[in-house]
């Protein structure tokens, strides 16, 4: 059977293994999906289209799962995600002609390669910040009774505030400019077509920093535009036949409980508890494509080596945290329920 | 190993609906499979975690 999935019984499982931490990222965050998964193939040594294109065929099935147990939620916006499919459409097929035109040039894993980097450290960056200013606020939090008690956060409320039309009502009852949530998509479509991503982990800050919308539903979309981009660009690279069935299959089989884990683990755990965790681990995933990146440069095997450990390392610190934290809120909420 | 072998023949876009369509099935076997597998074992396994 594993022969048939063209996989060594060892690289099958470390597939499965993956899965399972990439699905409980992307049950509980909305995103953390295939900027792992596509690093981590071009570590092992596949070829950057079969690495991006086997991704985003994985992304989509997740994306299935991950929408699916959301939607039970009633987390997701589907208007929203359904306004933002144009932009995101555009953007994959540019971003994916940009990579073919790449490996023309014989460039397109390096290239790929810096830009995950400086995008990681980036978001990484600004997911540890977020996480410590919200701690700050927490200790300073004593007579603000004047703060709003949604979590819409002030950069997203100063852009709702200029009306450019045509306006739209999102699920929540605010509104966004379409000009806005094209924006959004038209730039998270090309960062998802050109690193072969499904773009969450710009998608869900930029539903929640620039449309503004509430974390949960930002959550919740983000996986239904994770959905979307994921058919596209399977279908565009699907096209070009460089999708790896064989890796997709691993990869859901574990990524497909992991999802339903994670998304379990929203209705009990604190997402500020695991925050910090997060953006860390994008910081040390950056670490790890450099040093990636820098191993080819020099010919140095022993910093793939290294570089490999540290991303499916941070990935498991986190997942365990998740993991960790989850049942931890599950026996207080259990023992706390019989007296309430 | 692509998994699109069969197709080999068909066009470009036939064969990137086939493998859309195959992630798609693969989704919704393991979405109802796991289901199942959570409403037998949930419990189970919060009783576990109580117990602690």
């Amino acid at each position: 059977m594993l022969d048939l999935l063209g996989l060594s019984p060892g690289l099958f499982a470390l597939f499965v293994t993956f899965g399972f931490m990439v699905g409980v990222f992307f049950g509980f965050f909305g995103m953390g999906g295939s900027f792992l998964v596509t690093p981590a193939l071009l570590i092992l040594g596949y070829p950057a289209p079969v690495a991006i294109g086997s991704s985003m065929a994985f992304v989509f099935g997740t994306a299935v799962i991950a929408t699916l147990k959301h939607h039970d939620a009633g987390q997701v916006d589907y208007r929203l995600g359904a306004l933002m499919f144009v932009g995101i459409t555009l953007g994959i097929e540019l971003g994916s002609r940009l990579v073919f035109g790449l490996e023309v040039l014989g460039i397109a894993n390096v290239v790929v390669g810096i830009a995950y980097v400086i995008l990681l450290a980036a978001i990484g960056i600004l997911f540890t910040r977020s996480a410590l200013n919200q701690d700050d606020d927490e200790d300073d939090d004593g007579d603000n009774g004047d703060e709003p008690d949604d979590d819409v956060p002030e950069i997203a409320r100063k852009i709702q505030s200029y009306n450019i039309p045509p306006m739209m009502t999102l699920a929540d009852g605010s509104t966004a400019s379409l000009w806005t949530i094209s924006g959004v998509g038209g730039v998270v479509g090309l960062v998802s077509g050109f690193l072969g991503v499904g773009g969450g982990f710009v998608r869900m800050p930029a539903i929640y920093y620039v449309i503004g919308t509430s974390l949960a539903a930002a959550v919740g979309t983000s996986l239904f535009g994770g959905l979307m981009s994921g058919a596209v660009g399977a279908f565009t690279y699907g096209r070009s036949g460089v999708i790896d069935l064989g890796i997709v299959t691993a990869l859901l089989l574990g990524s497909a409980l992991g999802a339903r884990i994670g998304s379990g683990a929203t209705a009990y755990v604190d997402e500020d508890d695991v925050t910090i965790y997060f953006g860390i681990m994008l910081l040390l995933a950056s670490l790890a494509v450099g040093l990636g990146e820098i191993a080819t440069w020099l010919a140095m095997p022993i910093l793939d080596q290294i570089s490999f450990v540290i991303l499916i390392g941070s990935s498991l610190l986190v997942c365990g945290m998740i993991l960790y934290h989850g049942a931890l809120a599950v026996r207080r909420r259990r023992g706390a329920a019989p007296s309430a | 190993m692509i998994g699109t072998e069969p197709l080999s023949g068909a066009s470009p876009s036939v064969m990137a609906l086939a493998v859309i369509a195959v992630v798609l099935v693969e989704a919704a076997l393991l979405y109802v499979g796991y289901g199942f597998l959570e409403a037998k074992l949930g419990p189970i396994v919060f009783r576990r975690l109580e117990r602690i």
